[in-house]
């Protein structure tokens, strides 16, 4: 025990923020046991009905969690309902094996398989076929269906737990969960965070002793029997939380926010329309960055001129004065479009995207202008090209956008040539910076730190050296933010970076005066700001 | 192409556009689908030795696809064409919400 008397502290990975102080509830998975083995047929029959009444059991669970949670178990019940899964399970039966050992060593394959997987979401994945695993075993065994019964507020403690197992918990009382392994992308640490459980995972090994925990999902720690001091430093801490959280709602209100006597402007990005309906987009300075990308997904066709006009209307109506930027379609990369993006190129990181592609597609590029400029005159518009490196792209995606222009006024139709910018991303771009006559640039940070360290940033082994603080990052920016500066031209950045209060400091110092975040970093943001302008630290 | 008494064998190709690739989402969409035709379906990312039972979510989650790998769909049967179109629109529409 490293605190001796004082109790023991133990460190893990942050699943789930919040925090839970009670008693410690150890859950165990229900190993070891025997079960007497019947002839082939009975054997094939137990397997059967523990089969059906499993597949009945957990499609109770989803109808009544609804939602994430039902979604997640639908995997469940697709493998029970694999005919060639179960027969394979079957056929070891017909060769004298018991059900129960049958099935088990068959999931057991599959979970090895998933564990072994290089990617930690098919890894998280095995989590729910051992939760299947364990549905089936303790059904065979006759001990199935005693539901958990966790007192008011307790802290779950257990080497993993499932998804059913977690929905069977009643946690209205409040509580967390301990886990030992498990994973921050499990489907369990989802269903956590819906339902604002504190959770934390990867703690070890964890003594078989302890009657009372506090779990902090902020800082990743369980500690056990806590001596008095601890139980006040966590209360502190837990109440700190809550205050922060409180006033984090109270800064978003206020209208605008600053730092050292600037305004900052606080705008928002957007994936599609619907996520205007995030309670605090209404707080927010304009829309700094919309992406169109959704447009292309989910469709077997290209979106016509009407469908396109239709969305990037809804969103300047939403908006009324304020500004809105709209990307165009940045496809390619890790974001291939059937019948719009290049196959096969070997590094599609580096190859034909962004405004790339949609010059070398004027056909589909020029529906979209043809959109844009018709909704340029029902709001405050910019457009803005992605993954520009040379001065004459800009200007070769101007000369479209004008001729698209005339030709919708030269028809009688209202149309515009809105403001154009420019996102930065390439690093060549934010070296010659000036050689650009863009209305705004926006700095989008994470292909810009990808390319400046020549980080693939989805490759979790680089993570180390994917540092968006690099110097040299962070030197690329200052160029922009001071270019635009000398020129009046405005600057936003519109990367993760943005949304993440530890660059905050880096990013003000850097000289930038305009973020946008996505609408559940808004609070949060707006109050560091507020921090930072008053002395404090990030918080 | 003719392939004896079952009939013709369709065949289709389409891009695995979703963000985190053939996981279990997806998987239990395309096999939930691919349970409502009569046919025989396979599936294999293009090049892979082994063709895989589409109707199979165990099969197919570990086939592993990944984001921007291509898919082969073949199929035979009575519905085997209207089976290759329905998977193949289902892919590349990514996986949309009500499908499958």
């Amino acid at each position: 025990m490293q605190g001796g008397a004082a109790g023991s502290a133990y460190r893990g990975r942050t699943a789930s923020i919040g925090f839970a102080h009670g008693p410690l509830v150890r859950v165990d998975a229900g190993a070891g046991g025997e079960r007497a083995a019947g002839t082939l047929v009975e054997e094939a029959l137990a397997l059967r009905k523990a089969i059906d009444l499993a597949s009945g059991q957990i499609a109770d669970l989803a109808a009544s969690a609804g939602g994430e949670a039902a979604q997640i178990l639908e995997f469940q019940v697709a493998l029970l309902e694999d005919e060639d899964l179960i027969e394979q399970i079957f056929a070891s039966i017909g060769d004298g094996r018991p059900a129960d050992v049958a099935w088990r060593s068959t999931l057991d394959e599959q979970i090895a398989e998933y564990n072994s997987a290089a990617d930690e979401y098919l890894q998280a994945r095995s989590s729910d076929l051992a939760d299947l695993r364990d549905r089936v075993i303790h059904i065979l065994r006759g001990d199935a269906g005693e539901p958990l019964k966790i007192p008011s507020g307790g802290v779950v403690c257990a080497d993993d737990l499932p998804p059913s197992r977690f929905l069977e918990i009643d946690w209205s009382g409040g509580g967390g969960l301990a886990l030992l392994h498990g994973s921050p992308t499990s489907h369990v640490a989802m269903l956590a965070r819906a339902r604002g459980i504190p959770m934390v995972v990867q703690l070890g090994a964890i003594p078989d002793a302890g009657a009372t925990a506090l779990l902090d999902g902020e800082g990743a720690t369980l500690e056990l029997d806590p001596s008095a001091e601890q139980v006040r430093i966590f209360e502190k801490r837990r109440e700190s939380h809550r205050k922060s959280r409180a006033s984090a709602r109270a800064i978003l209100r206020r209208p605008t926010a600053s730092w050292r006597g600037e305004h900052i402007k606080l705008l928002i990005n957007i994936q599609r329309v619907d996520d205007l309906e995030h309670a605090d987009a209404q707080y927010a300075d304009g829309i700094g960055l919309m992406r169109t990308e959704f447009l292309l997904a989910g469709r077997s066709e290209l979106p016509d001129e009407e469908t396109q006009f239709q969305a990037y209307d809804a969103v300047l109506r939403w908006a009324g004065q304020r500004p809105v930027t709209i990307r165009t379609f940045d496809a390619g990369g890790d974001k291939p479009v059937p019948g719009f993006t290049f196959d096969g190129e070997a590094n599609p990181f580096l190859g034909v995207r962004g405004l790339r592609l949609c010059l070398a597609r004027p056909e589909i590029f020029a529906v979209q202008l043809r959109a844009l400029a018709r909704a340029a005159v029902r709001g405050n518009l910019k457009v803005m090209f992605p993954m520009v490196t040379q001065a004459d792209e800009l200007e070769a995606g101007r000369k479209l956008f004008a001729d698209v222009v005339q030709r919708l006024q030269a028809d009688g139709i209202a149309a515009m040539l809105p403001e154009l910018g420019i996102m930065v991303e390439v690093p060549a771009a934010a070296l010659t910076i000036s050689s650009f006559k863009a209305a705004f640039f926006s700095i989008g940070s994470n292909d810009l730190a990808q390319y400046v360290l020549a980080c693939d940033r989805s490759n979790g082994a680089l993570a180390p050296l994917m540092d968006p603080l690099h110097p040299a990052v962070l030197d690329l920016i200052s160029r922009t933010a001071e270019h635009g500066r000398r020129a009046g031209v405005s600057v936003s950045l519109c990367g993760d970076m943005a949304g993440d209060p530890r660059c905050l400091p880096a990013l003000l110092n850097c000289g930038l005066r305009e973020l946008s975040v996505n609408a559940s970093a808004l609070a949060q943001i707006k109050q560091t700001i507020d921090r930072l302008s008053s002395g404090g630290g990030v918080g | 192409m003719l392939d004896r008494a079952d009939g013709q064998i369709f065949t289709g190709n389409v891009r695995l556009v979703h963000a985190v690739g053939m996981h279990a989402r997806p998987a239990v969409k395309l096999t939930k689908l691919a349970k409502k035709f009569q046919a025989q379906i396979s599936v294999r990312v293009a090049g892979a030795p082994e063709w895989i039972n589409a109707k199979s979510v165990a099969k197919i989650m570990a086939m592993r696809a990944a984001h921007g790998s291509t898919i082969e769909i073949k199929a035979s049967g009575t519905d085997a064409e209207a089976a290759v179109a329905a998977l193949v629109d289902l892919v590349a529409s990514d996986f949309p919400d009500g499908a499958g």
